[in-house]
This record gives structure tokens, C-alpha cells and sequence, in this order.
């Protein structure tokens, strides 16, 4: 995609308008960015580097501290997310109890790394450092639902049955 | 509203109440709405509407009781009886319950936990007095529990400086690992000069294996704004900011509510309570960042800028948010402040034991059998927070170590197990208090692979502003990863002393210099496991793989593979 | 100004209240090493080299940030500190590629120079061996992330100094990177000046001026003083 292109699709791109929204709302104030990208993150599901441009001009902000603060924290992602999340805690309780072979069941029969996206983009596996439900360990989330606790092959059951129900709805 | 104004709400609220003669409360904190509880209040609602939402009923869906592991839980209030809690129900025994009220029978017995039980028999709640018993998305029902009294006592009847010496008198510490104390703390941003002032609570709470800020924040916001606005009084501040961790989505929305909520009633805003007081807060969503919980980190993070920690002094207090004098708080310090003004800072000194005052809230976790959060007096011997509420481990299984403090605390050995838990003693042991979370460990973990995965977790959480902590994390990981795989030499452990003692002396913040804990501890506890890994190439837990062969063993290996193709007449 | 009293290394020496303590040794002539520090650029305290021990303080204390204290006693150098240095150097030499014989700036490189200095002659940690790129698209300087050791001298220089704020770092931890904008290649930079701050400070072979010889490659760094000195007075003119 070239970089005209894809300035054209965001001009045009409806979700703009609540980018746009939060920062009139906000007085465009440099100190409100994390904010901002909260937002423009909620709406567009990733952040580019043409949303992030925009949100740098209007703030008044360096673009590479704009940067920089996009890839400090780990919640904002700079690639677009797959259609159906699921995330496995790893935090200690989880961890004592087994989400390891959680994590490598999943990665080893769905075919994607953790923090990354299945090929056909349906799946994106992520690990998180404690989701606060250690009294559900080992416990993971599918598109921000609760499950535990959980053993491997429950879990990679789960996440099949929700990757067939969208292909059936397609 | 006026003082008079919310006694009497208050009063309302609580005849209401008394009027009922069947209350069901449903938990519906995070544990237990993922085991089903709003299926459980959909289905006790329609219940009741079917029966003709009779006068004398209510359902109310709260906060967190606390034995999470048990969920769903259903408490049940009946007049003149003590309070009957419920374990893992489901909407038809929920229903059931009501059916047998309803029949004039006795309540079934079925899922009914001990009235004696330990678990709550054991805990003594301050922080934690309302949760569970309120709604937390209804700021009536927490005036109705005596909510906001104390921040209207302290606005019409003490001065500032009676506040913080009050906090001082109380003897709270910072409950959010430091254990500094809070009145003093107070005191600096009272004496402070500046424009401004601000009042931060801290609710990134990043533990792996800590719940308690999620609990407290869910369950019952507006103890934590109450606090806030108590500070905000003491120190001359007019706007908060608190500081939530993006992966609690929940909590944030609740404290939204109750900010709305507590704004129209008029115990914040501009003129607190009728009293010439105003203090706004506002919310500050966090990005997932573990060393934003340290507090300059926290500070940039709220300015919008890379959450990195900078050197102190000047703290917080004389340098904050915007230059300004910046009070910052652990959200369950907040907590703790309208009960010392409730019950009077003597009485609150009262509990606790040495220089520790009050009560601490643990997410008790791990290979124990009943997990969950828990409030117990400072000072309360670890055997009895793990065998007595906690119901010890599952099986019978032996203890191992109890791990306090996350990635910067440390593992208490069995021969510790009576230490009393307060900040001076768990210090002494090499670990911290922490925020909070208590995981309990049992024979089958290997401390070694503990300590790496602790150590993995500092390595991808450090800011990368200094280089101990930056490339020091790294090093040390590989370390212990050469010793979870067998290939570790003799002096690959020397260096991994060295290096922890390193990264804890030189480290910018207190992420870093904390960091080396979790191995520092074990190798203080449990060396002869490291030694096992190094000399023996075994896993006594037998978790680690053990499948690498040290380098120098690697020309004897060679040596035997080319003797046995000789042998086998094989290539090797 | 009122003047304080400490002792540095066992020597009662005089000091003007708000000095830092590596300022009063620089004006002893005790040399302490440091690396992030740089004379007219906002403090960092990242590097870690100017750890010195303070009585009474639990921890070492970092010279270029510490303020000097009545009664403060100080001592630059000891056996645990020397050691934490060389530990440091060490630890920066494996993060990333330091291969002195194939490097730009060899000889004139302040890493080097301190590796030299603290008897640096292996090092006992992992190497990461850390495959990174190389930026040489400007037209007359070009980036080797494989030298860089995040000293961030030429952040502060850009946003402070030229006022440009092209550089920044990315991500965290051992993954953190110098960007120009929004991470483009240096050459696609529209916020950057070509002013060569960033390459005359830069303590390492990391960014450099393209088509110079290894002899040509020493940086001039008294250019920042001046040129802060000038600012103060076109300001005092103004105000």
C-alpha cells in the first residue's frame, strides 16, 4: 500500500472523527497522547503510522515521541489485530499452575507465536503478565471472556470452536 | 448536599434496608462473574418478578466477597439470623433458594459453607468492611453503609494539619510495597509550596499474582475516592488523578460511574458537602507498563510521556505532576483512610503488631486450597494466613515456599512459616510486602525456574533507561536459563551473585534494584537446589528439562559419540 | 552563593550550595568516569559510571545527579565501585557489537577509552549478539544501531539544543531503539536539521560523518558550551 493511498483512506475514514473527537475534548493538550491513542486505538483496532502523524501534528508533538511513546507500552499495537483474541495469563498463580503448556499447546496446534496473528489474521495469541484472576488459575481470556481454570487441550477446544463459528458465519 | 443531608440519607438507606427480610446478595467480582454469576442474578431477578417483586425481597449483585475459588456466591441476609454464605451456585439452586423462602421452608443446606469457616472467621476487615455487601455501581447503598461520613467529619470538624497528624497518629504505612508512612508523606505535600497540588492514587497494580487494588477498585470505588478526597482536603490539593491499569477494564468503568455518581450527590466536585472544599478526579487509563507502578514512572506515565522513572530526589512531594507538590498513594492506602477517621486513629493503631499498623489485604493464590482475597491483621503469623484461611495446600501436599511481593520480593521457606507478616520481618527474610499478592508454592516447583521466571518478567518490563537493569535483567535470565537446562559451569553461579548484587546496588529505580530479589532469596533459601541444577545437572522438582550439555562437556560427548560410530560402524 | 564543606576522598575540600558532586570532583581533578553525562545537557543518571559512595547512604549515589551536602563524606573510588564500573562497561560491550578493530571511531571512542581505563580486557557475560541495522540514508552522516549504548546524548542534544526533537527512543528494555520521527530511514527525516549535534556528541562510533577517514573521525564536543554560553547572553540582551 503506498503511503498516498493509505493518507487518503485515513482523510476519509469515519473513525478519524473520534480521534478527532477525543482531542478537541482533551484541548488538544500534549499531555493527554496516551489518552489519545487510547482512543484512536479503541476505533481503528492498531495504530499506523499515518494515524499516528495526524494525532503528532495536532498535539504539537516530535513525531518520534509520539513514537516513542506508542512503543513503550505494550497495550498499543502498530499492526492490525486478528479478528478473535485470546489471551492466556502467565502471571506467577497462573504460571505455577500450568499456563506454559497453556501457551504451547496453542501455539504448537493453531501454527501462530504468542503476541502474534494467525496467518489467515482470524487469531491473535497474546500472554499477559497477570490478568488479576489468580484464583482462576490457570486462567485466559477469549475475545475479553473469562475462562478458568483451564488445561491445554480445554483451551485450545474453546478457541477452535469460536475459529468455526465465524467461518460458519462468513 | 449538606452534612445533615447525607446523615439522613444515610439513615434512609439503612431503614430501607432493615425493612427487607430477605436480602440475596450475589457476588459479581471478576472470579465469580466468569464462573456464572450474572446468570445467577438474571435468574433470581426474574424470580422475583414473576413472584411480584414482593417489598420484603431484594437481589443485589456486589463486590467481591473474597473466596474466589468458590464462586458464585450467594450471601443471604435474614433478619435476626447471622449472614449464610453460599458456594458454586448455579441459577437453578440460586432460584431454589428463593422457591424454599418463598414456601416458608428452611433454606436448603446444600452448597451452605461452614458458619465458622476459617476463611472469614480468621480475617478482620477494614479495607474490605463493604465490599461484598454493597452494590458497588450504587453510591446510596455505600452512604447507606456509613460512606462518606468520615470525609464529611473531616471537612466540618478538623483543619488539614489535624488530618495528616491524624494519618500519622494511625500509624498506616504506604501499603503499596515501600511501607513509607503515609502521614508523613502527607505532611510534605501539605508543607509544600506550589501553584497547584495533586493527589494521585496509584492503581497500576502489576504483580503477577496481585488482585487487591483490582478487588477494591470493583468493588467498592468509592472508598477510594473518599480517601482521595480526605487527602485532597489535608495537603490543599483540588484534583486527583487515578492511575488504572489498562488490563482492568472493569474497575476503570466503575470508578467512572461512581465519580458521575459522587459528583451529583455532591460528595465531590465544587464545594464538597456544602464546605468551601472542591476536588475533582479524573481517571488516567494505564498502557501496560509494570514500572509504571514506580512512582516518577507514574508521574511521566499521567503527563503522557514514556512511563521511565527518573532519579529522586526531588520527590514527588516537592516535585510532582507539572512541577507541582504531588501526593501519591497506593489505591489501598486510600482504602484505609475513612475507616481511621470512622473508628479514630487510636483504635485503627490498635491492630496490627510492631511498627506495622492495620490490616493488609492479600491475594492469597497459588497451591493452596482456598484462594482468594483476604484481610488480616499486620503481624499475623504466615502458617496461619496459609493453614488456617487458607485451608493449607491441596491434598495435603507439603509446603514448600510462599512467594510475597512478586518480581520484587522474595520466597519464605518452610522453616519461616511462623514469621510474623508485617513489613520489618518479611524484610528480614529477604523479601517485601509487596502490593500484596501471596503465592503459595508446594514440592512440585523448582525455585530456580521461579527465579528465571521472575527474572524473565523484569527483563521485558524494564524501561531500558539505565544499563544495569537494562542488559544486567538480560544476563541474568540467560544465567538461569543455562542452569534450568543443565548446561550451566562452575563459575556461571559466582557471576550470577555478582551480577544480582549489581543490578540491586546501581539500578536507577526501584523496579531494577529490586529486580535481583526473587534470586537473591532462593539462592539464600534454597541453594542447594542451584546446586543441584550446577553440579549434579538435576532438577530436585523435576520441572526444569535439563537437556543441554555444559561446553565443557562437550568434547568428552564428542569423544564418545566418535568412539561408539567406530564401534557401531556408523557416521555419527 | 554560600559555600558548603565535604569530604571527597578523605580530603576536606569547599563547594558552592547546588553543585553536584561530580562538578566539585571535576574541580579537584578527581576523575570519575561517566558516559550518559555530558557538561550543558539535562542529566539522565542512566549510565551508572559515576556511582560513588556517600556515608551513610545504603546504596552508591550517582555522581552527575547527586548535590553536594554539608558534612557529605565521599569517596569516588573502592574496590566494590571499581568493580560495578567494570561490570557496566562489560555489560554495554555484550549488549550490542563492539568490535573496536572494524569501528569508525576506533580511538577516539569514550567507550572505549573507559573499557581502557577501568582494565576491561574480557568480558564475562553472554554476549547478545544483537543483529541490528544500519541507517546510512542521510546524505552526510549515517546510524549503527550495533554501536549505539542508548546514552540518549543525542536525544537530549536534538530536543534541547536544536530544538528539533528528530531523535527518540523506541520501545523499552533491551529492545529500546533510537527512531528519527516516526521511525523512518534518517534519510526521509523532515524534522532534521543536518546540524551534526547528534554526531559530534555521540560517545561511540553509533553516529558518525560519512566519508571520513578513522583519523578524521575525533569529535569536537566544546562547540555545545559556546554555544550555551552565547544563548544566555542573546537572552540577557533580550530580557
Amino acid at each position: 500500500m503506498s503511503e498516498h493511498h493509505e493518507h487518503t483512506v485515513l482523510a476519509d475514514d469515519p473513525r478519524l472523527k473520534l480521534v478527532d473527537r477525543a482531542m478537541k475534548r482533551l484541548q488538544y493538550q500534549p499531555d493527554a497522547l496516551i489518552e489519545v491513542l487510547h482512543t484512536a486505538q479503541e476505533s481503528f483496532g492498531f495504530l499506523s503510522r499515518e494515524l499516528l502523524a495526524h494525532v503528532a501534528a495536532c498535539l504539537k508533538l516530535p513525531e518520534s515521541q509520539v513514537f516513542g511513546v506508542a512503543t513503550f507500552y505494550h497495550f498499543f499495537t502498530l499492526r492490525p489485530k486478528g479478528e478473535h483474541s485470546c489471551i492466556v495469563c502467565t502471571g506467577t498463580a497462573c504460571y505455577v499452575k500450568g499456563s506454559g503448556e497453556i501457551v504451547h499447546r496453542l501455539e504448537k496446534e493453531l501454527q501462530v507465536r504468542a503476541g502474534q496473528t494467525t496467518a489467515d489474521g482470524k487469531l491473535s495469541l497474546g500472554t499477559a503478565r497477570c490478568l488479576g484472576n489468580c484464583s482462576l488459575a490457570p486462567m485466559l481470556t477469549i475475545d475479553d471472556q473469562v475462562f478458568g481454570p483451564e488445561t491445554p487441550i480445554g483451551a485450545e477446544t474453546k478457541v477452535r470452536q469460536l475459529l468455526e463459528g465465524s467461518d460458519d458465519k462468513s | 448536599m449538606t452534612r445533615a443531608e447525607l446523615a439522613e440519607l444515610a439513615e434512609k438507606e439503612q431503614v430501607q434496608r432493615d425493612a427487607k427480610k430477605l436480602r440475596l446478595l450475589v457476588c459479581c467480582g471478576t472470579p465469580c462473574l466468569a464462573a456464572g454469576s450474572e446468570a445467577v442474578v438474571a435468574a433470581l431477578r426474574q424470580k422475583l418478578a414473576e413472584s411480584g417483586s414482593p417489598a420484603e425481597l431484594e437481589v443485589v449483585g456486589t463486590g467481591c466477597l473474597g473466596p474466589c475459588s468458590r464462586g458464585p456466591l450467594v450471601t443471604v441476609q435474614r433478619k435476626g439470623t447471622p449472614d449464610m454464605v453460599y458456594e458454586r451456585m448455579d441459577p437453578q439452586q440460586a432460584v431454589a433458594l428463593l422457591d424454599a423462602y418463598l414456601a416458608a421452608a428452611s433454606l436448603p443446606q446444600q452448597n451452605l459453607l461452614p458458619e465458622d469457616l476459617p476463611f472469614f472467621r480468621r480475617q478482620q476487615r477494614v479495607v474490605l468492611q463493604t465490599c461484598g455487601l454493597i452494590d458497588p455501581e450504587d453510591i446510596q447503598q455505600y452512604i447507606g453503609h456509613g460512606g462518606y461520613e468520615a470525609l464529611a467529619q473531616v471537612l466540618h470538624e478538623m483543619t488539614p494539619e489535624e488530618v495528616c497528624d491524624g494519618v500519622t497518629a494511625s500509624g498506616l504505612r504506604g501499603r503499596g510495597g515501600g511501607g513509607y508512612s503515609t502521614g508523613l508523606k502527607w505532611q510534605l505535600v501539605q508543607k509544600g509550596t506550589g501553584s497547584r497540588k495533586f493527589v494521585v492514587a496509584n492503581g497500576d497494580e502489576g504483580d503477577p499474582g496481585a488482585y487487591m487494588d483490582r478487588s477494591l477498585m470493583e468493588s467498592d470505588p468509592h472508598r477510594v475516592l473518599e480517601g482521595m478526597a480526605i487527602a485532597g482536603y489535608a495537603v490543599g490539593a483540588e484534583q486527583g488523578y487515578i492511575y488504572v491499569r489498562g488490563e482492568y477494564p472493569l474497575a476503570a468503568q466503575r470508578l467512572k460511574t461512581a465519580i458521575r455518581d459522587a459528583e451529583r450527590m455532591g460528595v465531590l466536585g465544587s464545594r464538597v458537602l456544602d464546605s468551601n472544599f472542591s476536588f475533582r478526579v479524573d481517571i488516567r487509563i494505564g498502557a501496560g507498563a509494570f514500572v509504571c507502578g514506580e512512582e516518577t514512572a507514574l508521574l511521566a506515565s499521567i503527563m503522557g510521556r514514556r512511563g521511565q522513572p527518573r532519579i529522586r530526589p526531588p520527590y514527588p512531594a516537592q516535585s510532582g505532576l507539572w512541577g507541582c507538590p504531588t501526593l501519591i498513594n497506593n489505591v489501598e492506602t486510600f482504602g484505609n483512610i475513612a475507616a481511621i477517621f470512622t473508628m479514630g486513629p487510636a483504635a485503627f493503631a490498635s491492630i496490627g503488631s510492631g511498627k506495622s499498623r492495620g490490616t493488609k489485604v492479600f491475594a492469597l493464590c497459588g497451591e493452596v486450597c482456598n484462594t482468594g482475597l483476604i484481610e488480616v491483621p499486620m503481624g499475623m503469623p504466615l502458617r496461619e494466613i496459609i493453614y488456617d484461611i487458607g485451608g493449607g495446600l491441596p491434598g495435603g501436599a507439603a509446603f514448600k515456599a510462599a512467594q510475597t511481593g512478586g518480581p520484587s520480593g522474595g520466597c519464605i521457606p518452610a522453616s519461616k512459616l511462623d514469621t510474623p507478616v508485617d513489613y520489618e520481618h518479611l524484610q528480614e527474610l529477604g523479601s517485601i510486602m509487596g502490593s500484596g499478592g501471596l503465592i503459595v508454592m508446594g514440592e512440585k516447583s523448582c525455585m530456580v525456574d521461579v527465579a528465571r521466571f521472575f527474572m524473565e518478567f523484569c527483563l521485558d518490563e524494564s524501561c531500558g533507561k539505565c544499563v544495569p537493569c537494562r542488559t544486567g535483567t538480560i544476563e541474568i535470565y540467560r544465567l538461569l536459563t543455562r542452569l534450568c537446562n543443565g548446561s550451566a559451569a562452575a563459575r556461571d553461579l559466582e557471576n550470577l551473585e555478582k551480577l544480582c548484587h549489581l543490578v540491586k546496588d546501581t539500578s536507577l529505580c526501584g523496579l531494577g534494584s529490586a529486580a535481583p530479589n526473587p534470586v537473591l532469596s532462593t539462592l539464600h533459601w534454597f541453594r542447594d537446589e542451584y546446586e543441584a541444577h550446577l553440579t549434579d545437572r538435576r532438577c530436585p522438582a523435576g520441572v526444569c528439562g535439563m537437556d543441554v550439555k555444559p561446553l565443557h562437556l562437550m568434547a568428552e560427548e564428542l569423544l564418545q559419540r566418535v568412539v561408539a560410530s567406530r564401534v557401531n560402524g556408523e557416521a555419527f | 552563593m554560600s559555600a558548603i564543606t565535604l569530604t571527597l576522598n578523605e580530603e576536606l575540600v569547599t563547594a558552592r550550595q547546588g553543585q553536584t558532586i561530580l562538578e566539585v570532583a571535576r574541580e579537584h581533578s578527581i576523575h570519575i568516569p561517566t558516559l550518559c553525562y555530558l557538561e550543558g545537557l539535562e542529566e539522565m543518571g542512566g549510565c551508572r559510571l559515576c556511582m560513588v559512595e556517600v556515608q551513610g547512604s545504603a546504596r552508591p549515589v550517582p555522581a552527575c545527579i547527586t548535590k553536594a551536602q554539608e558534612g557529605m563524606v565521599v569517596a569516588t573510588d573502592s574496590e566494590t565501585i571499581t568493580e560495578y564500573r567494570r561490570m557496566i562497561v562489560e555489560l554495554l560491550l555484550a549488549e550490542r557489537n563492539h568490535t573496536c578493530a572494524v569501528c569508525v571511531q576506533n580511538g577516539s571512542c569514550e567507550l572505549q577509552t573507559l573499557a581502557a581505563r577501568l582494565g576491561v580486557d574480557h568480558v564475562r557475560f553472554d554476549y547478545l549478539h544483537q543483529q541490528l541495522s544500519m541507517d546510512a540514508s542521510r546524505e552526510r552522516f549515517a546510524l549503527d544501531h550495533n554501536r549505539c549504548v542508548l546514552c540518549l546524548r543525542c536525544v537530549r542534544t536534538c530536543d534541547a539544543v536544536e530544538g528539533a526533537h528528530t531523535w527518540d527512543v523506541r520501545g523499552r528494555g533491551v529492545t529500546s531503539r533510537i527512531v528519527a520521527d516516526l521511525d523512518r530511514p534518517w534519510g526521509e527525516s523532515v524534522s532534521c536539521t543536518d546540524c551534526g549535534k547528534c554526531v559530534q556528541l555521540c560517545p561511540t562510533g553509533a553516529l558518525f560523518r560519512k566519508g571520513a577517514t578513522v583519523g578524521e573521525m575525533v569529535k569536537e564536543r566544546e562547540f555545545l558550551m559556546r554555544l550555551l554560553e552565547r544563548r544566555r547572553a542573546i537572552q540577557g540582551r533580550q530580557s
